[in-house]
């Protein structure tokens, strides 16, 4: 593997820009589907695009330090903001789209940002609405003017205007000569962490993180030019910076946009892009519809289905390995590619993959085995932001569910005695912004950042194992060790349950809330002729909650093997009456429950979990999309499981 | 009366131009049957207009006489300038005008995109025989007006139901639909029966956003019968309120929410 210093010529985004330029200029570089048909833009025409909408906002006045917020679906134009930032040497700040007013305002506000690139109507309003106390925004630049023509044009602009204007720019020399300034060691983005707790923190990192990251990675599974990637998660994410403009700018593969969030898998299966990203929940999604189309597929075709995919997951995570399989097994596979797993990879959109990681959170060895038997090559990697991105990542040959994979090219690993694991790395975040405390806290004067995660490196195979975080493993009243996470990532697997979160710190026994997954429950209601009228009564139907309880004692039944996670086995439960949401605070916008708050919330319920009480009255205030906020009153059933005795097993 | 004066300046400081529709002493009679009894009032270029009232009040039947469909008895209408003979409906709709229906009127078999191509039909000039062999013209107009009407779906943002058949949608996707092939025959006026009836608070929401934005994208003049007061109040430039047939008032959201004649009729007698 090649690796070392980086070249003059690549030592900041823009100057790989140019260098794809040169060397891929007549391929594509973006594509877009709008009015029905993907427009596309070679490395040439984006190159353009881009020095135009740089001269355009030193037109309005931008200046080598500005922080530039970003915002919006993602979208080739503001890609291209984000690049054009650079090369007048300013800092573009991507910001979640979904994000509420508050914490706009306060991202806003903390980065100084001066100008602001967004996508709609609807983030023009949220900017103005942030912006009500103070105005430290200059100028707001739009992609799509929709709505707009009569709000006050004075500081905003279209983003094809703010390009004409610099098109008709004579200050092209200026550009160039800020663009030649930029360092490895100048920042290349800044990026807010959601953070489970406290306020967002600025992430700052450099060229050399990004750039060297996106080569190492890049090397790693061999990305290359021609590669097609479908940019779909949020820009504000550390992933897509990296995917989208890191990578995609390192090799000169091509970024690919889709129509609109609805139409994501429309547009996946147009594509078919060779290196796919998803969180562990879209392949859950997926696989739960193909499932439950499945359920209504006539006989032949679901016994054909049943039968390939037994087939599939004994040999097909082997073949994918290229482990020795048998001959007949190997043509039986092949007959199935053609009858089974071929078209379903391609209605799925995923017949080009080459490469595809799941990260984020853990994902359900059913749900990766399934995608693997079908020849798909899913991996898992470990990262965060302040690592931009990559910790570990499992090669070619060497996957397994349980496991996120070998440290990354150039990362040095160390556990600590108390078991969280801590990394060293090209990709290091250089700060947070304005944050001197919390980076000293994160990372030593030797380069070494704590993960907050607990994990241990396996024996034999050298892969990294996470536990939980390490703030959440703590120790129940006997001593024994208690990691939430481990379980509730055993509940989560069962497709009837979407989120779980148990508690037990400090206590002499865990007990568990469970939320069902409306679509799985619901479609198996209505096969089941089982009526309800709200996910309220869905959700405490005598039934639903029979087959969680089977659900949750067979988790204990496994949870019972390992003896040194044998108590946090749930000794009861209940299923919560409401989805927990971000926009009630009881997440995180990347989906993380957010633990305290939700102990804190619900608190009336997990003292009668613990009391011994039948069932629960509970009222709890929900916030709707548009913020108005509503009552849920509801009367809870607790449940007991069935737990097993380890002590006794380990005495007979 | 606004009859005599050039432009008038909206609730939210706009200045609205000259006179588009002009409705002379309106009267319409089925049978013994008076539904509409001497009424006057224009709809000017590039405004919000609303036509309120009780159930019964007859102001789908002014839609009709506005949109060709009913003759009135008596009076005259006046579009741009020029006195409208009596006309079937589809030389309306080449004149420019295009509506919506109070029940959903698409074809339900038949995809979003087929739909919405239907709407295009007045720009469609090529004869049977080069449409039929797919040749020439009919190829160039075919591709032209595809592109209008992928336009439209991209404003209305139903890109993900473009081959979806109609008859696969929920309620309020289908009333967005139905506005999407009025807007593909471009009309100079739209003509909006009832555009929220049915819909949640959301849906509701979702709908007052398009018909602002297309009025103000496109410049399309719009009347609209709606009785969500709230909606009404919130997204028309004038209104006029019918009761029994019979104008009882006409003007801003503002005007019409003083006029004590309305009040008494529509919103109801303050008891003290």
């Amino acid at each position: 593997m090649k690796s070392g210093a980086i070249g003059d010529d690549a030592r900041s985004i823009p100057h790989l820009l140019a260098r794809n330029v040169a060397r891929h200029g007549d391929k594509p570089a973006y594509r877009e589907k709008e009015f029905g048909i993907w427009q596309s833009w070679t490395w040439a025409q984006a190159a353009e695009e881009i020095d135009a909408f740089a001269l355009g906002l030193l037109e309005l006045g931008a200046q080598v330090g500005d922080h530039i917020a970003i915002t919006g679906r993602n979208r080739p134009a503001l890609y291209w903001a984000m690049v054009a930032a650079q090369k007048i040497g300013c800092i573009p700040v991507p910001l979640y789209q979904d994000a509420a007013v508050e914490e706009i305002a306060y991202a806003l506000d903390h980065a100084g940002a001066r100008f602001a690139v967004v996508g709609d109507q609807e983030m023009v309003d949220k900017l103005i609405d942030a912006q009500a106390g103070n105005m430290t925004l200059k100028h707001v630049i739009y992609v799509d003017g929709r709505g707009l023509r009569r709000y006050d044009h004075t500081a905003m602009s279209s983003f094809a205007d703010a390009q004409a204007a610099g098109r008709a720019s004579t200050r092209r020399a200026e550009m160039e000569a800020l663009t030649q300034a930029r360092t490895l060691d100048d920042t290349c983005v800044m990026l807010y962490t959601s953070g489970t707790t406290g306020r967002p923190k600025g992430v700052v990192l450099s060229n050399r993180n990004v750039i060297a990251t996106s080569r190492n990675s890049a090397e790693f599974d061999r990305l290359r030019a021609g590669d097609e990637v479908l940019a779909y998660l949020p820009m504000a994410w550390v992933g897509d910076f990296i995917f989208s403009i890191g990578q995609a700018m390192w090799t000169g593969f091509c970024v690919n946009c889709p129509e609109s969030p609805d139409t994501m898998l429309t547009d996946l299966r147009e594509i078919g892009p060779t290196y796919f990203f998803a969180p562990p929940r879209v392949f859950e999604n997926q696989l739960t519809t193909v499932m439950i189309r499945m359920e209504d597929a006539g006989r032949i075709k679901k016994a054909m289905f049943d039968h390939y995919m037994a087939l599939a997951r004994r040999v097909g995570p082997d073949l994918l390995d290229r482990k020795p399989v048998g001959l007949l097994d190997r043509l039986r596979y092949r007959l199935g590619d053609l009858l089974v797993y071929g078209p379903l990879k391609n209605t799925l959109g995923l017949s080009r993959v080459r490469v595809g990681y799941t990260a984020g959170e853990a994902i359900g060895p059913e749900i990766f085995d399934f995608y693997r038997s079908l020849g798909i090559n899913l991996k898992q990697l470990y990262g965060q932001t302040e690592a931009t991105v990559f910790i570990t990542q499992q090669p070619d040959g060497e996957v397994r569910s349980d496991t996120v994979g070998v440290p990354s090219p150039g990362v040095e690993l160390r556990i600590d005695d108390r078991g969280e694991v801590f990394y060293r790395s090209p990709g290091t975040f250089e700060a947070y912004y304005k944050n001197p405390e919390s980076t000293a806290s994160t990372k030593d004067p030797d380069g070494w950042v704590a993960t907050g995660d607990a994990g241990f490196i396996e024996e034999g195979s050298g892969h990294l194992r996470i536990i939980d975080r390490a703030k959440d493993v703590g120790k129940m009243a006997d001593g024994a060790m208690f990691a939430p996470k481990y379980v509730e990532n055993k509940l989560k697997f069962y497709p009837n349950i979407l989120e779980a979160v148990v508690f037990g710190a400090g206590r002499d026994r865990c007990v568990a809330f469970i939320n069902i997954d409306l679509n799985a429950v619901g479609n198996w209601a209505e096969r089941n002729n089982i009526a309800y009228s709200s996910y309220q009564e869905l959700s405490q139907h005598p039934r639903v909650l029979d087959q969680i309880e089977d659900h949750v004692n067979a988790v204990n039944a496994s949870v019972a093997q390992d003896p040194m996670l044998a108590a946090c086995q749930i000794h009861r439960f209940l299923v919560l009456h409401k989805e927990l949401d971000a926009d009630d605070g009881e997440m995180t916008r990347t989906r993380k429950v957010r633990r305290a708050v939700v102990g804190d919330k619900f608190n009336d319920l997990v003292t009668a979990l613990y009391d011994g009480s039948d069932t629960i009255a509970t009222e709890t205030e929900v916030t709707y999309e548009d913020g108005r906020k509503g009552k849920l009153r509801a009367t809870l059933d607790i449940r007991d499981a069935v737990v097993v005795n380890t002590a006794r097993m380990a005495a007979e | 009366m606004k009859d005599t004066v050039d432009s008038y300046v909206t609730d939210d400081g706009r200045t609205i131009g000259g006179v588009m529709m002009d409705m002379r002493g309106i009267t319409l009679r089925f049978g013994g049957v008076e539904a509409i009894k001497d009424i006057s009032f224009d709809i000017r270029e590039g405004e919000i207009r609303a036509i309120i009232g009780p159930n019964g009040a007859g102001k789908s039947s002014m839609l009709n006489v506005i949109s060709g469909f009913y003759h009135p008895q008596e009076g005259e209408v006046w579009f741009r300038g020029e006195k409208r003979p009596p006309m079937k409906p589809y030389q309306v709709a080449r004149q420019g005008i295009a509506r919506t229906f109070q029940n959903i009127a698409l074809f339900e078999g038949m995809s979003v995109l087929d739909n919405i191509m239907t709407g295009r039909l007045t720009h469609m000039k090529s004869g049977m025989l080069a449409q039929a062999l797919w040749m020439g013209k009919a190829e160039r107009e075919e591709t032209e007006n595809r592109e209008a009407v992928e336009r439209i779906i991209d404003f209305l943002e139903i890109q993900a139901i473009r081959k979806t058949p109609v008859s696969r949608l929920p309620y309020g996707l289908k009333k967005r639909v139905e506005l999407a092939r009025a807007l593909a025959a471009e009309p100079k006026l739209l003509l909006l029966d009832e555009p929220m009836a049915g819909m949640n608070v959301e849906e509701k929401e979702d709908m007052s956003r398009y018909i602002l934005d297309v009025n103000d994208e496109f410049g399309t003049t719009v009347a609209l019968i709606e009785h969500d007061m709230g909606v009404v109040m919130d997204i028309s430039d004038r209104v006029v309120v019918m009761d029994y047939g019979r104008k009882i008032g006409d003007g801003t959201p503002s005007e019409v929410r003083n006029n004590q004649d309305v009040i008494d009729a529509y919103l109801g007698v303050a008891h003290d």
